[in-house]
């Protein structure tokens, strides 16, 4: 079984490019020129210089002793948290400005849910000195105020979008459409493994520095580079593809992916994917999809902006297809409950995304000596406000 | 390379006898209400335009500027669906002579299941479709043969963007006729149609076994003319949505829009 991308862009019966012509070059030429520009020495070193200067890495891969005394098991924490801005989404950013630059591309626009990505993007904008533009639902704008400010003292130009469910699924039609009408200056940054091909592996391949790190951070504390287990959330599935990476043909090494449940997987306020999708379009890329009888593009919910997403980047619609990864959902509540958790044990206050990592550990029975690394995708700071307002609601009962 | 057998419906009839100025207009079905579906197809046909393309809502409608995208969500909480408009497609016709397109994106088509949608569409009366995130590749590798099977056109979209090299291989998938977009733009664009004269040229000139359709940016009878110029016809969708929106007569309305244009 192949796990990775197959030269048509397909991961098993999922990816491609199901584009409107009018995308068509743009996408081309990413599908052409995206390995060979990506590997090229000049590239690289640009590439590996930003992440060891400017985000900070390799982040550390920190043994969560309070943690593994509670799960009574060997639990470590890979701190993506710690990179510049906050969370993982800046190694993809780092990349694909890299790569812009060298498209000759000088305008930048990106979607946005946690507003992690947007500001991931509008950082590197401002590195580079360029032009950027972010879409981001109405909703979220709300929800995620301090990400929206940080994106604004960066330069970038927040557009909301104001149709369908006013979250990220809405802000991606809106950057797709810019570049509909802006084909020729600009690039799109996609936050996440999702998108028509070369996107999904693209971004893969700028987060596979996670899991080449944890390789090596794990033999060096424990002998052994493989775990068995890595446990990473999903929205699009960046982090996690990042987290899987290098494991994906490593079979002893179970790949845990967590999803958001919302209110619960049959409440009708989810964003389950696996649980509530069948293959279908979405964002160019044929992949697992909330979708009506008629395939009309369900809204989805759920407490996390980067989790409200009513697709899975195709790789995951193929690891779960295949048995390669395993997939649980968590609720809005218990991701609550294990963000409190987390910052009480380990002093980590964790984003609301990875916070849906962390609550699996309650779902799954290890072993004394299993080693088990959880992808710490990012931080807590944007979610202050939730974590105030809501904690009477969730942590009462 | 498969060998494509000769398709021939209302569409490519009509381009064998009518080569200029040809109209073609897109309306949202299920909207603005949603059995307005066959009275505005009457009212096109009544007014004389020659040919009608219906759009299918989609939820993300990815090409679509908002004029479309509000039709849409309006269709789509009116109650449309696939199922439905097939079931007001049903005996058109009695009614209808001109050909008949159906425009969408492709999942929604692909839940219908692409074999069946194809029987389907023929059966009502369909003469072709326009799925443009349909990849060309896959069309020709998968479903070409259900369009041959119903005798249904498969139109492509080309942009100024398009490479001449990809531009003469989609003119060897295509039936019926090219869709060329007239600038980079989602629909219902404002842009200069003037700054298209070279694109439209170029298309022109390119010698296209199959006929040339302008769309997008098409607005109002200068703007229709001069596409004309350089093309069989064109294609307007978001002026005439925009126009029968708030219509309390919509016969009266179409017929208007149309007579506008000629
Ligand atoms: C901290 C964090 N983790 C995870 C995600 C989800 O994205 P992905 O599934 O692509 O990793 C986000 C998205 O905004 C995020 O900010």
């Amino acid at each position: 079984m192949q796990y990775s991308v197959n030269e048509k862009g397909y991961y098993g019966n999922f990816g491609g490019a199901y584009i409107p012509e009018m995308l068509y070059p743009n996408v081309e030429e990413l599908q052409q020129k995206y390995l060979q520009i990506i590997y090229e020495p000049s590239f690289q070193a640009e590439f590996q210089q930003l992440l060891e200067d400017y985000v900070g890495r390799p982040t550390p891969l920190f043994y969560a002793k309070r943690l593994s005394e509670k799960y009574q098991t060997n639990i470590y924490l890979k701190r993506e948290d710690l990179c510049h801005t906050g969370a993982h989404k800046i190694n993809n950013t780092i990349g694909q400005i890299l790569l812009a630059k060298r498209l000759g591309k000088t305008r930048i626009i990106a979607e946005t849910g946690a507003g992690q990505h947007g500001v991931a993007t509008a950082t590197v904008c401002a590195l580079m000195g360029y032009e950027c533009i972010v879409y981001m639902g109405a909703v979220d704008i709300e929800r995620q105020k301090p990400n929206v400010e940080r994106m604004r003292m960066l330069g970038a130009e927040v557009r909301p979008a104001v149709s369908g469910s006013q979250t990220l699924k809405d802000a991606t039609n809106e950057a797709i459409r810019d570049w509909i009408n802006n084909p020729a200056d600009t690039h799109y940054i996609i936050g996440s493994v999702v998108g028509p091909h070369p996107y999904p592996d693209m971004v893969a391949r700028f987060q596979s520095v996670i899991s080449e790190e944890i390789q090596e951070q794990l033999l060096e504390k424990t002998g052994h580079s493989n775990p068995n287990y890595v446990i990473a959330c999903v929205g699009g599935g960046s982090n996690a593809a990042g987290a899987f990476y290098h494991y994906l043909d490593q079979l002893d090494v179970k790949l845990i992916a967590v999803e958001a449940a919302g209110k619960g997987v049959n409440s009708g306020f989810s964003a389950a994917t696996t649980y509530l999708g069948k293959p279908g379009i979405i964002h160019g890329s044929k992949t697992l999809l909330m979708q009506t009888e008629d395939g009309q593009i369900v809204e989805p919910h759920s407490i996390s902006a980067g989790l409200d997403y009513p697709g899975i980047g195709p790789i995951h619609a193929h690891l779960f297809d295949s048995g390669r990864g395993e997939f649980f959902s968590i609720t809005d509540e218990e991701a609550f409950k294990a963000a409190m958790m987390l910052s009480r044990t380990e002093g980590i206050i964790p984003a609301l995304e990875t916070a849906h990592a962390i609550a699996v550990l309650e779902n799954i029975s290890f072993k004394k000596d299993d080693v088990v690394v959880i992808n710490l995708s990012g931080r807590g700071d944007k979610d202050l406000m939730t974590y105030i307002t809501r904690k009477e609601e969730f942590m009462s009962k | 390379m498969h060998t494509q057998t000769k398709i021939a419906n209302r569409l490519t009839t009509l381009f064998e006898t009518k080569k200029k100025n040809l109209l073609n207009i897109y309306f949202t079905a299920g909207f603005p209400a949603l059995e307005d579906t066959v009275t505005i197809l009457k009212a096109l046909e009544k007014s004389g335009v020659d040919m009608i393309e219906i759009g299918m809502p989609f939820s993300d409608p990815l090409a679509d500027g908002p004029t479309i995208q509000q039709s849409s969500e309006v269709a789509l909480e009116n109650g449309m669906s696939i199922k439905k408009l097939f079931e007001q497609l049903a005996g058109i016709r009695e009614h209808i002579s001109v050909p008949i397109m159906l425009m969408g994106y492709l999942n929604p088509v692909m839940q219908y299941g692409v074999a069946a949608f194809c029987r389907k569409a023929a059966e009502v009366g369909v003469d072709g479709l326009i799925l443009p995130d349909l990849p060309f590749d896959e069309f020709n590798e998968f479903y070409s043969s259900y369009f041959e099977e119903n005798n249904l056109s498969n139109v492509f979209l080309v942009t100024p963007e398009t490479s001449d090299k990809r531009l003469k291989q989609i003119d060897e998938s295509a039936s019926g006729f090219i869709y060329a977009v007239s600038t980079n733009s989602t629909t219902g664009g404002a842009k200069d149609l003037k700054q298209a004269e070279g694109y439209f040229q170029k298309l022109k000139d390119a010698n296209l076994k199959n006929p040339l359709m302008i769309g997008f940016n098409i607005n109002n009878k200068e703007n229709f003319d001069f596409a004309c110029h350089y093309a069989s016809g064109a294609i307007i969708g978001s002026a005439f949505v925009k126009a029968i929106k708030d219509s309390n007569n919509l016969e009266n309305d179409v017929q208007n829009f149309v007579a506008g244009l000629r």
